[in-house]
């Protein structure tokens, strides 16, 4: 199975969100993180989904998306140029103050910030593509994380 | 512009949209809608006794005619009761417009009375399907609907309409045109891929054309006897492909798949080249997936580019209309030369036709070739239900025509018949229209007699009676050790038959009953001097099996045979 990364220009209607979420649930399509939002023209949304699957159900998932009438037009970006974020949030224990000097040396040297200190832990955002998302939960785990929230990537194809 | 109601919107919008016909049942949300209805001269209201009979009576409708079918619920279960019937023609792209009262708007969401959530439960069986929030946006969204249901891949649309919004004024203008930017059917084919099916034809030895119902859909089936003529291919058609090529030409192979003819499936198995157009590879057709056509490069052309490659693998396809890509296609076919293939096939023909103990019994199979013999001169249409009846239909009958055979392939929706019938009946009234049926499943919406006899619908009702659920008791015989459970209707715990005849003479119909094979030309002849609906109760060998078959899940070169 293979990670592979599409964005859909939809209409910015109500039920759009389900009508895609139940064609991946309906197909057992698996779906590893979708986000949404308003694009440059309020009448459209881009979703950028990424979708874990074999070739030949890739296929099936770019071909029954176009179906959907309020689909308007389905990119690949996979194997292509693009430019992809992901925003996360990560809390992480802190207890005693070298816990939390050695957080903030990893923060400050991975170029992540420091949005809340709490009493027992502090919360850390960063945001950048899967490689760099993935490096920071690594740094971090050894010291107890206690949630994480995160956006689910975002793309857009490169200007080449 | 003065400002009329939602209800009075949507009729002139149907009224716009050419409808003539609509098969519904009333409630309580629907209330403003019918009222509108009442005594519209244009359009004529159906009361089915049963929500779904009116949506298969839409599907049969369009089925019969090409047009859009239409019909309308209630909401809650009324609206719920519609849902096998949009399912049903979802599978087999039957284009239908299925209007749906809903609670009031501000309603919405709160588990209100007769509330359900039919957007949700719908969107994954129809092609679209719009709630109607404001009344301003009604007369677009009945246009698009009907774009959306007619034109590509068709298929069901549903359009929810809170009561509310009936009530609520507008200004009505319809609309011209449509613009969906997310909905652009591709209809020309490639030209360039068109090239590649003519090499590859003149390159193949052994070709075969497996043709489905989007010929019938496409009105393609002209295109494909000129280019299965020019080209001199045998052609095979699927269950939903019956009358999109005339099964009496020499070049036809009859049905393919689980219940197809030996010839047709070893053609395909032997294949060096298989032409798929409008057809999509089922699961029933196929067999085991990897064992199909081993040695065949496949074309499929498609209006659907989801149906391509989705379960076989293909070679060249080609997105398009079906009619559309076969014109071109036409253009550059020429007559082939496969005096060998055909040999081989006149062979198979010859050793393995289909064939039943044609002794003094009363077999269904007789019946059904009865039929065809007695009415071949004729318009016919055949609608079927499920199961053994439906196999039998389509092997026996010898379907020549499109639009003469409705049956519920993808879906295989037991009950559907009947109400196809009429709405079949209803779109071609000078149509004789037969429901070859089962006992069991003709069961299953039964309450439809009064609308055909209330409405003077003579629609003629084939009950091949053999006192059980013939095709799962079929399956229980070859790989359930012959136990025969909650199949046998006659019997046991579960078994009551009524009595067929006394139950149409209660709804005001001609019954019949035939337990004779010598009584069944008359019966017949008689029924089709009937100027009213028929029910024809035949009391058929119960355990009558469909031959060929192809066990669920094996290769469809391994065909059980039966003893006859």
């Amino acid at each position: 199975m293979d990670k592979f990364v599409i964005s859909a220009l939809v209409e910015n209607k109500f039920g759009v969100l389900a009508r895609v979420a139940g064609l991946f649930s309906s197909r057992g399509f698996n779906i590893d993180s979708l986000a949404v939002g308003e694009t440059e023209d309020p009448d459209i949304s881009r979703m950028t989904i990424v979708v874990k699957a074999d070739e030949k159900i890739f296929e099936q998932v770019k071909k029954q998306l176009n179906k959907l009438i309020d689909v308007i037009r389905v990119q690949d970006f996979t194997g292509g140029e693009y430019v992809d974020r992901e925003l996360i949030l990560i809390k992480v224990k802190a207890g005693s103050t070298t816990v939390r000097e050695k957080i903030v040396h990893i923060v400050d040297s991975t170029g992540a910030e420091i949005v809340d200190i709490g009493k027992r832990s502090v919360t850390v955002e960063d945001s950048g593509d899967e490689h760099r998302i993935k490096a920071l939960i690594e740094l971090l785990r050894p010291y107890g994380i206690l949630e994480i929230a995160r956006t689910g990537k975002i793309a857009l194809q490169s200007d080449v | 512009m003065a400002k009329i109601t939602g209800a009075e919107i949507l009729v002139k919008s149907l009224c716009a949209e050419g409808v003539t016909d609509i098969f519904g049942y009333p409630g309580g949300s629907v209330l403003p809608l019918s009222d509108k209805l009442y005594g519209e001269k244009a359009l004529k209201f159906h009361l089915t006794r049963h929500e779904q009979g009116a949506v298969h009576a839409a599907d049969g409708y369009a089925r019969a005619t090409g047009k859009v079918g239409v019909c309308m619920a209630t909401s809650g279960p009324g609206a719920t009761n519609l849902v096998t019937g949009i399912a049903t023609a979802h599978m087999d792209s039957i284009p239908i417009v299925a209007i749906t009262g809903q609670v009031k708007s501000h309603l919405i969401g709160n588990d209100a009375f007769q509330e359900a959530d039919m957007i949700g439960i719908t969107r994954p069986i129809t092609k679209h399907n719009y709630l109607v929030k404001d009344v301003k946006e009604l007369a677009r969204v009945v246009k698009e609907a009907f774009h959306i249901a007619g034109t590509g891949r068709p298929g069901p649309v549903v359009i929810d309409l809170p009561v509310d919004v009936q009530l609520h004024k507008a200004e009505f203008k319809h609309p011209r045109t449509v613009a969906i930017r997310g909905y652009k059917p591709t209809y020309k084919g490639h030209i360039g891929q068109i090239k590649k099916i003519a090499r590859a034809i003149e390159k193949s030895k052994r070709p075969v054309i497996y043709a489905g119902g989007g010929i019938i859909i496409s009105a393609a089936n002209s295109e494909l006897a000129k280019f299965a003529r020019k080209a001199n291919i045998p052609v095979t058609t699927t269950m939903m492909g019956l009358g999109a090529f005339p099964e009496d030409d020499k070049l036809s192979l009859g049905m393919l798949g689980m219940h197809g003819t030996a010839y047709a499936n070893h053609a395909v198995q032997e294949s060096d080249l298989i032409v798929a157009i409008g057809a999509r590879f089922d699961d029933r057709v196929t067999g085991k997936i990897d064992t199909f056509a081993p040695v065949a490069k496949v074309v499929h052309i498609d209006i659907d580019p989801a149906s391509v490659s989705k379960n076989v693998q293909v070679d060249i396809p080609v997105i398009g209309d079906a009619k559309e890509v076969l014109r071109e296609l036409n253009k550059l076919i020429k007559k082939g030369n496969y005096a060998q293939w055909h040999r081989k096939i006149i062979g198979w023909k010859k050793d393995l036709p289909l064939s039943y103990k044609n002794d003094s019994k009363l077999r269904p199979q007789y019946i059904v070739e009865q039929i065809y013999e007695l009415t071949r001169d004729k318009d016919v249409i055949i609608s079927t239900e499920v199961g053994q009846n439906q196999m039998w239909a389509a092997q026996y009958y010898t379907f020549t025509r499109p639009r003469t055979w409705l049956s519920s392939g993808g879906l295989g929706t037991m009950g559907y018949g009947f109400p196809a019938a009429m709405g079949a009946q209803v779109g071609k009234p000078e149509s004789v229209v037969f429901d070859i049926a089962g006992d069991g499943s003709i069961q299953m919406n039964i309450q439809e007699l009064a609308t055909v006899v209330t409405e003077k619908l003579p629609v003629k009702i084939i009950i091949l009676n053999n006192g059980c659920l013939g095709m799962v008791r079929q399956w229980q015989e070859l790989f359930y050790d012959k136990r025969y459970a909650f199949t046998i209707l006659t019997k046991g715990e579960c078994g009551l038959c009524p009595d067929f005849v006394k139950l149409a003479e209660s709804y005001g119909a001609k019954g019949i009953r035939v337990t004779r094979k010598d009584e069944v030309r008359k019966a017949i002849k008689d029924a089709l001097k009937e100027k009213g609906p028929v029910v024809m109760d035949f009391h058929v060998e119960r355990e009558e099996n469909v031959f060929p078959m192809v066990p669920a899940g094996e290769s469809i070169s391994n065909m059980l045979h039966g003893l006859a």
